[in-house]
């Protein structure tokens, strides 16, 4: 009686997850359709498999290029981020002071103002500058993805013994060398996690980068998505071998890291 | 006795410090002094008082956004919620697909909200279409076309999307449960529905406060997924506040007038925030 309870369960989550797939499924089988496959047989399998829709998406969202644009924004945002967030979470950990608590207090109640409230005085501000580039973006990126960042940070270091410090002191380092030497890699999990939910965002952000990046050379995958769909929109066949190139890639490193990816969005949410 | 602030610890904190206030504080100053004033974003401000204000009580779709946002949220955190915790209880069970359910279920929150409209867009317009013509089902024709259709679809895009989210957040704290009470109770008789209401459900109320509050900051502050899938229309019916205060910003160039839409959404993001607070703290003693 039980076995069979535990077989239906099993059987709802499957269906449930054919079900979360399906959306996926249609997307995929549809980008090797040509428009007149696509539009008679929707849900079909394509008759014929047409790769030119592929050809002329990557063309069009010149996808090497584009893809290189989202992992150079990403990737050095991120070592920002996880490098100084740490940074400042040690200082502010170890440091018992006032300054040290209105700090910690500022950064967690920057969390409470929605993007959308700075906005238009930042793209002025930075504006002014002359900053609403890619040097720009990273900065802004520190701005908004260090405040979650510290607060984890500042986590892990409780769990990390003062002790520590203090032998390395005796031993002649000074603070930097503590925590570059010691401390930093001690907290190595929680970088990994800080890294994860920083990548997921800013990989995926789209208003901030078509408020910021202006040279179509130097457009996200978002970004060029957006402007992409916009132009084929009733040629749903190129649309979605588009959106099937910009997919696959984040699908195949979620395979490959989806252990440390749950774990992070584990810490990040019942944290946060 | 050394000194507590030494310069390696203002060297620690400088970019941090000044990253967050070149990102937040200062916009977020000089923001609340503009929607005082004329602001087009080239020309000088020029003080003007509270007319923006004022101007935003006449300005009826400002409103009908707002409507439409709260109406979405009330309805988002409860589908989100219930899809959400039902995932979770499912993959807690001891089947063997457990862990590759929940890979699949998480799936949609690594892709960014842009493209997931996109997808839905298909989605709605064409295999909806296509499914309602197999079945003779005309409910399923031209969605997207009307604001029900519109709202609805916002509401299945976002429940796709997050309920494998708030399932991480529920399984956090499912498998923090203490198997020996359910199995007492199970020996004492107890069915599915009493084991779930009586005892799963009280302990993880904790859970469900966190969840609640982030589907609503979500679903409030909802931008990307609104442009890709409904881009607002038809005729401006569903555009929630983030899109009408972009679009009264950039592409109306109302640069102050936006910002005290901007200012109004961040008093109501923040007494959100700050009822969850209280609420958690309340839980907390109570607890």
């Amino acid at each position: 009686m039980r076995k069979a309870g535990i077989y239906i369960v099993e059987a709802i989550g499957v269906i449930l997850a054919l079900l979360w797939l399906a959306p996926f499924y249609l997307m995929f089988v549809n980008a090797f359709k040509t428009k007149k496959d696509l539009f008679a047989n929707t849900l079909d399998l394509p008759k014929t498999l047409f790769f030119d829709n592929f050809t002329v998406a990557a063309d069009k969202l010149d996808i090497l290029r584009t893809f290189g644009n989202s992992i150079l924004i990403t990737v050095v945002s991120v070592c920002i981020i996880v490098f100084f967030s740490a940074l400042a979470a040690y200082a502010l950990q170890r440091t018992k002071s006032k300054l040290s608590n209105l700090l910690l207090f500022l950064f967690i109640a920057s969390m409470l103002v929605p993007f959308q409230s700075v906005m238009i005085p930042l793209v002025g501000f930075w504006g002014k500058m002359d900053m609403l580039n890619r040097g720009g973006i990273i900065i802004m990126y520190l701005g908004f993805g260090s405040s979650m960042s510290i607060f984890l940070f500042h986590g892990a270091l409780g769990g990390i013994s003062k002790s520590l410090d203090e032998a390395a002191t005796i031993d002649g380092c000074n603070k930097w060398q503590t925590f570059w030497k010691i401390i930093f890699p001690c907290m190595k999990p929680m970088s990994v996690t800080v890294a994860i939910l920083n990548t997921i965002w800013i990989w995926n952000d789209y208003l901030l980068p078509s408020l910021v990046i202006n040279r179509p050379e130097t457009q996200t995958i978002p970004l060029k998505m957006f402007f992409f769909f916009g132009e084929y929109t009733k040629q749903w066949n190129l649309a979605l071998a588009g959106l099937t190139l910009a997919i696959v890639p984040v699908i195949i490193f979620y395979f490959f890291a989806q252990k440390q990816i749950i774990r992070g969005i584990t810490q990040g949410s019942v944290k946060g | 006795m050394k000194k507590k602030h030494d310069i390696y610890y203002y060297l620690f904190i400088a970019p941090c410090v000044l990253a967050l206030c070149m990102a937040v504080f200062v916009p977020f100053i000089f923001g609340i002094w503009y929607s005082f004033t004329n602001w087009n974003g080239i020309d000088t401000p020029a003080f003007i008082g509270l007319t923006n204000y004022t101007h935003l009580f006449h300005d009826s779709q400002f409103w009908l956004s707002l409507l439409f946002t709260a109406k979405f949220a009330l309805i988002s955190i409860v589908s989100i919620n219930i899809i959400g915790l039902a995932l979770a209880l499912v993959v807690t069970q001891k089947i063997k697909t457990s862990s590759f359910l929940r890979t699949i279920f998480f799936m949609p929150n690594l892709i960014g909200g842009l493209i997931l409209g996109f997808i839905w867009q298909f989605i709605f317009i064409k295999a909806f279409g296509a499914v309602g013509d197999l079945v003779g089902a005309s409910i399923l024709k031209d969605w997207l076309a009307t604001t029900e259709t519109g709202f609805w679809g916002l509401v299945i895009l976002m429940s796709w999307q997050m309920a494998g989210y708030i399932m991480i957040i529920y399984i956090a704290h499912l498998e923090a449960l203490d198997y020996e009470l359910l199995e007492a109770a199970a020996i004492d008789g107890a069915g599915v529905w009493q084991k779930l209401r009586h005892i799963v459900f009280p302990l993880i109320v904790p859970a469900f406060t966190v969840s609640v509050f982030m589907t609503l900051s979500g679903s409030f502050k909802l931008y990307d997924q609104n442009l890709s899938l409904t881009a607002g229309g038809p005729y401006n019916s569903t555009q929630m506040v983030a899109m009408n205060i972009y679009n009264t910003a950039f592409g109306e160039n109302m640069m102050a007038y936006a910002q005290s839409k901007a200012i109004i959404f961040f008093i109501i993001v923040t007494i959100m925030s700050l009822v969850q607070v209280y609420v958690g703290k309340k839980q907390e003693v109570e607890a």
